[in-house]
């Protein structure tokens, strides 16, 4: 007799050993930016090219500003997956965990770097 | 159960090169693959510029100098066409993912499309901003 389960074996498989939980992820983020790229875009592309008054003006409102958080910090996220994926698959033993450990550190010091020059534009 | 013998088994070659015939299919895979890493790079400039912004008019002087110089205006011309191009390209994997446009036909057509829309999208972004 197999005491096996169909869900036991398929987790922990794929090249990131997460089964299907980063392959939904990305959907789920994916499905998001859809929204949030046009959005961002031209919020933020409209803000670049003034004066710094004209800018700390914008980010005095809180639409630029949480469209600008929301855009930068779920594209981080997506992106960090992104690039996790490729090493997945290009990078192998010790660098892959080195290499996968700088992005996400990178990743995240952009996320909190973001948050505080926004919160210190927007108060 | 699967994998018990791990051993002598082949593996999978690197296509890419002589080997494979370039198809729009793969192409335009790749390529939100490409824009998806080379997006890191316009979310780092997009940060400086932000923290540049919130520390000191000489710092921002810096930063957004560069943003708005002619190569600046070209990086980010490049780089509004690299998150286009992906956004197309990950929402096409979603309609995939949910079992939809899967024939042939359809998925070339979508490879094309994703190079034409970002195209577009990234003209109307320049011409309007």
């Amino acid at each position: 007799m197999n005491f096996m389960t169909d869900r036991k074996r398929a987790e922990g498989l794929g090249s990131g050993s997460e089964g299907t939980q980063h392959h939904w992820k990305m959907m789920v983020t994916s499905m998001c930016l859809v929204i949030l790229v046009p959005l961002f875009v031209f919020t933020w592309g409209n803000i670049l090219g003034g004066t710094r008054e004209e800018v700390m003006a914008a980010f005095s409102r809180p639409f630029p500003v949480l469209v600008t958080a929301l855009g930068l910090l779920v594209g981080l996220y997506h992106i960090n997956m992104e690039v996790d994926e490729a090493v997945e698959d290009y990078v192998h033993g010790m660098a892959r965990k080195l290499t996968l450990v700088a992005v996400k550190a990178l990743t995240y010091t952009l996320m909190a770097i973001a948050v505080f020059a926004l919160l210190k534009l927007a108060l | 159960m699967a994998d018990v013998n791990r051993g002598n088994r082949p593996l999978s070659p690197f296509m890419i090169g002589p080997y494979y015939r370039p198809q729009i299919t793969s192409i335009s895979s790749i390529m939100v693959r490409i824009t998806g890493i080379a997006s890191l790079g316009t979310a780092f400039l997009i940060v400086c510029w932000l923290l540049a912004a919130a520390t000191s008019d000489a710092a921002f002087g810096v930063v957004n100098g560069f943003l708005t110089s002619w190569f600046g205006d070209l990086l980010m011309l490049l780089a509004s066409w690299a998150i286009w191009y992906h956004m197309l390209g990950r929402l096409r994997h979603v309609i995939w993912d949910f079992g939809y446009c899967l024939d042939i036909k359809t998925s070339e057509a979508m490879g094309w499309g994703m190079f034409i829309a970002a195209t577009m999208l990234a003209l109307l972004t320049a011409i309007v901003l």
